[in-house]
């Protein structure tokens, strides 16, 4: 073997060196951070939702709410003609005087009725069970409003003069409501604005199919409820407390 | 006699004066449209809470109104009595009419009306609203079809089958109508299919009252002979609507008032719901109901045409009472996610929701009924939609005296 074909050689096994030592971290990464690739569409295997422990939830704290107002560019404002996604709901039981407060958002519904009505399929759900609306093809009839049995939905009523954030584009004249921080579940953060918001840790975002998810564990061990459970929706967001 | 239809002729001072103020009225509903566009929602009453407002009161009473228009025609086709057959070309027309006005409010009131198209080609096979689109493009065909075998005597061989078409097609797209509503698990004012039936029967009642009024208002304008006995024929259906409309109201409501879970609500729509209890009571009620059926039924006005007329008129005038109790009124009591809680937010939830209606929604709601009038005035100008006369002996000879 001459002088230069050893060079070669040495050259070679130290270019596949580099390129492994370049490309190991990644796909180690890949591996841990379980997160899909854009041009891979979500999938059924996981169900995303919420857990929210209202015995944990302040009275008066707003904090998630103000959350995903930033998050998402919304103004924050609470007229009868503003969209509010997340808003906080204080309960009395009649008979008893109880108090609980609680937020109260899309309930992201394995069947929705928002969807069931929807004329043109804009409103639609994810097969990873985000519910949605297509902002293209939303023609602002309200039916999903009307359907909502949650009242988690608002039409947009006035020009928006550019407050829209890259991520999260919405429009005048077309319905929206909470995404369940769909950007950031894609990005792979694992969590959405008002469960990291939470000072209590309250709002415990995850994925229901995933028996080592904490989500799933809870559901498993708690008494967890849905609201308006009798109407057999399968909500996405559960809550403990109440 | 023989009966020969002729195109009105339409050059009096009155008609100009007729079509120019429904005009003016067109233009002013399409301005509001435009505004309502241009600004968005913010501009109406509706809000989050009323999703749906005043357009939805007139476009769902122009479009419950439409199918009950072809009643009259129904009775010739598909019942077989004569006596209503000269009465069926301007049955068949209002009711295109009425859908084409009602569906034009609908549309103009989207939060997105250019892009409504998008219902023709994105369906959802779900979705009433969907199957709607369906029903009333086929109403309108069939409606068509149906006048154009009353006019045209070469295609005569297909009027019974476009007779029986419009009149089964006009149940179904009344089902439909209802079924917006009823189909809608979310709020204690819906959720029954019992609201398929009563739309069905609302129709019968509302699609009347308003061919009366047009078949009057053609034969006075047009200095026509109308004869006791059409009008003896008219008062007679109306009397029998009403009573059928009272029923299933009251049917609907005892339904309610016997599940616990409802108790609330009939409260609110029965007692102490202001606006909506004042509406329900004094307009569907008593001016929608009561009264009109007293003028039809005395011996001192039963025979007076006008009060017929006037019966009519309240018999509109309820019917849109009963379109605001019900889509704004169901939309008013709040959603109850927490039974047996009492429930506070900043999105207004446990309490009633608040509405009132812009300028912007009575102007396109009027621009609508405007349209439907509009369609009618042209179209008995221009086809042999009206008979020459309709004088009892030429309408209906055999007639008991």
């Amino acid at each position: 073997m001459n002088q230069f074909e050893q060079y070669r050689r040495r050259f070679i096994g130290g270019a596949l060196a580099a390129t492994g030592a370049v490309m190991a971290p990644g796909v180690m990464l890949m591996q841990v951070a379980h997160s899909r690739a854009p041009e891979e569409g979500v999938s059924s295997k996981h169900r995303w939702g919420l857990l929210i422990d209202t015995s944990k939830c302040a009275t008066g704290c707003n904090d998630c709410v103000t959350a995903c107002n930033t998050e998402n560019g919304l103004s924050g404002k609470t007229g009868l003609q503003d969209p509010q996604w997340i808003r906080k709901v204080e309960l009395t039981n009649n008979n008893t005087g109880a108090s609980h407060s609680l937020p109260m958002m899309c309930q992201h519904c394995e069947h929705p009725p928002c969807v069931d009505v929807c004329p043109t399929g804009a409103s639609f759900k994810r097969a990873d069970g985000i519910v949605l609306v297509d902002r293209h093809i939303c023609i602002g009839c309200r039916y999903c409003m009307m359907a909502c049995p949650y009242k988690a939905r608002s039409l947009v009523h006035e020009d928006l003069n550019d407050t829209q954030l890259a991520h999260m584009p919405r429009g005048k004249g077309c319905v929206e409501s909470c995404t369940l921080c769909m950007h950031k579940v894609d990005r792979g953060d694992g969590t959405t604005a008002c469960a990291e918001a939470c000072p209590e840790k309250a709002i415990v975002f995850g994925d229901l199919n995933d028996p080592s998810c904490e989500i799933a564990q809870r559901l498993a061990t708690y008494a967890s409820k849905e609201v308006r459970a009798d109407l057999g929706l399968n909500t996405g967001v559960r809550y403990t407390g109440i | 006699m023989h009966i020969v239809n002729r195109e009105l002729e339409g050059n009096s001072k009155g008609y100009w004066a007729l079509l120019g103020g429904l005009g003016a009225l067109i233009l002013l509903g399409l301005f509001a449209a435009y505004n309502m566009e241009h600004h968005g929602h913010v501009i109406t009453g509706m809000n989050n809470q009323i999703v749906w407002g005043l357009p939805h009161v007139f476009a769902v009473f122009l479009i419950v109104a439409a199918s009950g228009a072809l009643n009259v025609a129904s009775v010739a086709g598909v019942f077989g009595n004569k006596a209503y057959k000269p009465l069926a070309p301007l049955s068949a027309l209002l009711a295109i009419a009425l859908l084409i006005g009602g569906l034009a409010v609908l549309m103009l009131d989207l939060g997105r009306a250019d892009r409504a198209i998008i219902t023709a080609w994105e369906v959802n096979p779900k979705s009433v609203f969907s199957w709607n689109v369906v029903l009333y493009s086929g109403f309108l065909g069939f409606a068509a079809a149906y006048l154009w075998t009353m006019l045209d005597k070469t295609v005569k061989p297909l009027y019974p089958f476009a007779a029986y078409g419009a009149f089964i097609w006009r149940l179904i797209l009344t089902t439909g109508t209802g079924l917006i509503f009823g189909f809608l698990v979310a709020r204690q004012a819906y959720g029954t299919g019992l609201l398929a039936l009563m739309f069905i029967i609302y129709s019968l009642l509302y699609g009347t009252a308003v061919y009366v009024l047009v078949l009057m208002t053609a034969y006075l304008g047009g200095q026509r002979p109308l004869g006791a006995e059409v009008m003896r024929r008219m008062k007679n259906m109306l009397m029998i609507f009403i009573a059928a409309s009272f029923y299933a109201t009251l049917v609907y409501h005892l339904t309610n008032l016997y599940f616990a879970k409802e108790w609330e609500f009939e409260r609110f729509i029965l007692l102490d719901g202001g606006l909506y209890t004042t509406l329900f009571w004094v307009g569907q009620v008593i001016i929608g109901y009561a009264i009109p059926f007293v003028l039809m039924a005395l011996p001192g006005t039963r025979d007076n045409r006008n009060m017929v007329a006037l019966a009519a008129i309240l018999i509109v005038l309820g019917a849109l009472a009963q379109m605001y109790v019900t889509i704004i009124g169901g939309q008013a009591f709040p959603l109850q996610l927490f039974p047996g809680f009492t429930e506070k937010s900043s999105f207004f939830d446990g309490q009633i929701h608040q509405y009132i209606p812009s300028y912007w929604e009575w102007m396109l709601g009027i621009g609508g009924f405007a349209i439907s009038l509009a369609m009618v005035a042209f179209a008995v100008k221009i086809l042999r939609i009206l008979p020459e006369s309709l004088a009892d002996e030429v309408a209906d000879p055999h007639a008991k005296k």
